[in-house]
């Protein structure tokens, strides 16, 4: 089984991660730029952590046969520390033209502020100028209704539908997130936001199409196996081995190679030619 | 730049080739350009091996985009030097490597030496091996030459690529080596055979003496360790 993660956060595991990563099936990733854990205090720290994302930790996965992407953007937890998200919007343009960087992200609400709001805006602005998709984050706190007012300004700031993917769903969500046209990310935590049976449910009720699935791994508690873990779930559920493919590695390359950032072309290169056809992504960049 | 003019026309798709001369063009108008075109390179021109006979995981090979780099930085001419740190600070690790490899061709002297210092610092194999070429060579000091050559050792670059070796080595550098050789013997490990060649041009006998007092080792693991080691210095020599 190939599984493309497409939203682990690398930074917070261990090696001992990356090898039962590769061994479950795991070949290419994508490390949304996030927040640490606490908040930082200079523009300083975001040019060393972003350049992290692109140089060491895509290394580190390397090592491990993984291929490593990343989505470059200010969190809106730290958006609230204004003067600072002005100093690091500023330097944004500087990653996103970047290989392997493959959406603006995380971006979205954490509780709603005005300051979240412009940075948000400004990071859709980004997104429309550089031609990329963007991962955003829904709220944990409020979430049906910070979900639609996510899509709202979504669609108001001329990024397309389905460059858009809003993520950390569940059961109340999904069905906006859907008839907007974005695509649907799903966390498979363990016991949290979603789990492996659940999303079983969810994928029966709402079919595979613009749904994404991922661990999220950050240093919460949380499980990098949670795809595999999905997939497993699917099989016994009765899912084909094409609908789990479909959902744990097409979907995901659909999505990011909207970028025409994404490498890939020569994992694989056989078994992808073989099922993604039409893309353009998988051929022509080397 | 004959060569990798030459070496890039062979390799590189005429789209990639004619997108180079139009961003040269753009760069020597105005280097500011390299800002957001140094890191469209890999897209745009590829990133396979220059030499098709070369594995792409080999870190001393260099690819398309290295040498497609290094052709933009000498389109921007004198105004290269400017753009130099920013390109490396806000640069990936292709785009980095890029920087590395062009200080051999800028007429900058010993004014890169700080990015060939930050690049051997770090853990990744592919920008070390790019920061020592003919420019470290010729800027280092030999302590700092000296130093790169063991961290080679120790983060697994192969060490024969390294430019100027073995005679740029110190007698201090070779006689570390063979204190690690020792190290390694003592904890029942192997080294690769090539650091002889290294050793050999200054054969610190005590450290060689202390490599052969571990084949009467009473252990096992460390007496088989001597024996390689000691035979993989033979067969260096045979070599030679």
């Amino acid at each position: 089984m190939r599984i493309f993660d497409p939203h682990a956060h690398m930074t917070s595991r261990t090696t001992d991660d990356y090898e039962a990563m590769y061994a479950s099936g795991v070949r290419a990733l994508v490390e949304p730029a996030f927040w640490l854990g606490q908040p930082r205090t200079a523009v300083g720290s975001f040019i060393d952590y972003f350049n992290s994302l692109l140089g060491w930790e895509r290394f580190r996965s390397g090592q491990f046969g993984i291929r490593h992407h990343c989505t470059i953007g200010l969190n809106p937890k730290e958006a609230n520390d204004e003067a600072l998200a002005r100093e690091v919007i500023e330097v944004l343009p500087r990653f996103l033209a970047k290989d392997g960087v493959v959406a603006v992200g995380e971006i979205g609400f954490d509780a709603m502020t005005a300051a979240e709001e412009w940075a948000m805006k400004a990071q859709l602005e980004l997104a429309v100028e550089f031609e990329l998709p963007v991962l955003v984050h829904t709220p944990h706190r409020d979430k049906a209704h910070g979900t639609r007012k996510t899509i709202e300004m979504v669609i108001e700031s001329g990024v397309k539908p389905e460059f858009v993917v809003i993520d950390h769903n569940n059961e109340l969500t999904v069905k906006d997130v859907l008839d907007s046209g974005c695509w649907a990310g799903f966390s498979i935590y363990p016991g949290t936001k979603m789990d492996e049976y659940r999303m079983v449910r969810v994928a029966q009720e709402h079919g595979l199409e613009r749904i994404l699935v991922n661990s999220a791994c950050d240093w919460g508690v949380s499980d990098p196996l949670k795809v595999r873990k999905t997939a497993d779930a699917m099989a016994e559920a009765g899912f084909s081995a094409d609908d789990i493919d479909r959902l744990v590695w097409r979907n995901p390359v659909e999505f990011f190679a909207q970028s025409g950032q994404l490498i890939i072309d020569d994992i694989e290169a056989p078994d992808l030619t073989a099922t993604f056809e039409g893309s353009g992504v998988l051929r022509g960049e080397r | 730049m004959k060569d990798l003019t030459a070496a890039l026309e062979e390799r590189a798709r005429p789209e990639g080739l004619a997108w180079l001369r139009e961003t040269s063009a753009a760069v020597a108008a105005d280097a500011a350009a390299l800002r957001t075109k140094f890191a469209m390179v890999g897209r745009k021109v590829g990133r396979e091996p220059l030499d098709p006979s070369a594995d792409p995981a080999d870190v001393w090979a260099w690819t398309v985009d290295d040498a497609a780099r290094v052709l933009l930085l000498l389109a921007a001419g004198e105004r290269a030097e400017a753009e130099l740190a920013e390109l490396y600070r806000f640069g990936d690790a292709a785009e980095r490597r890029g920087v590395l490899r062009a200080l051999a061709y800028l007429d900058i002297e010993d004014r890169g030496l700080g990015l060939v210092d930050d690049a051997i610092r770090t853990n990744d194999t592919r920008l070390i091996a790019a920061a020592l070429g003919p420019y470290a060579t010729k800027h280092l000091s030999d302590a700092q030459f000296d130093q790169a050559v063991i961290k080679c050792v120790f983060v697994g670059v192969p060490i024969l690529g390294i430019d100027g070796l073995p005679e740029r080595v110190t007698p201090d550098g070779a006689r570390m080596l063979a204190a690690f050789v020792h190290e390694r013997v003592a904890a029942g490990r192997d080294l690769p055979p090539e650091v002889w060649t290294v050793i050999d041009q200054y054969p610190s006998a005590e450290h060689i003496a202390a490599i052969e007092a571990e084949l009467q080792s009473p252990f096992e693991d460390r007496r088989a360790a001597a024996e390689r080691a000691l035979s993989y210095r033979n067969v260096q020599e045979q070599n030679a």
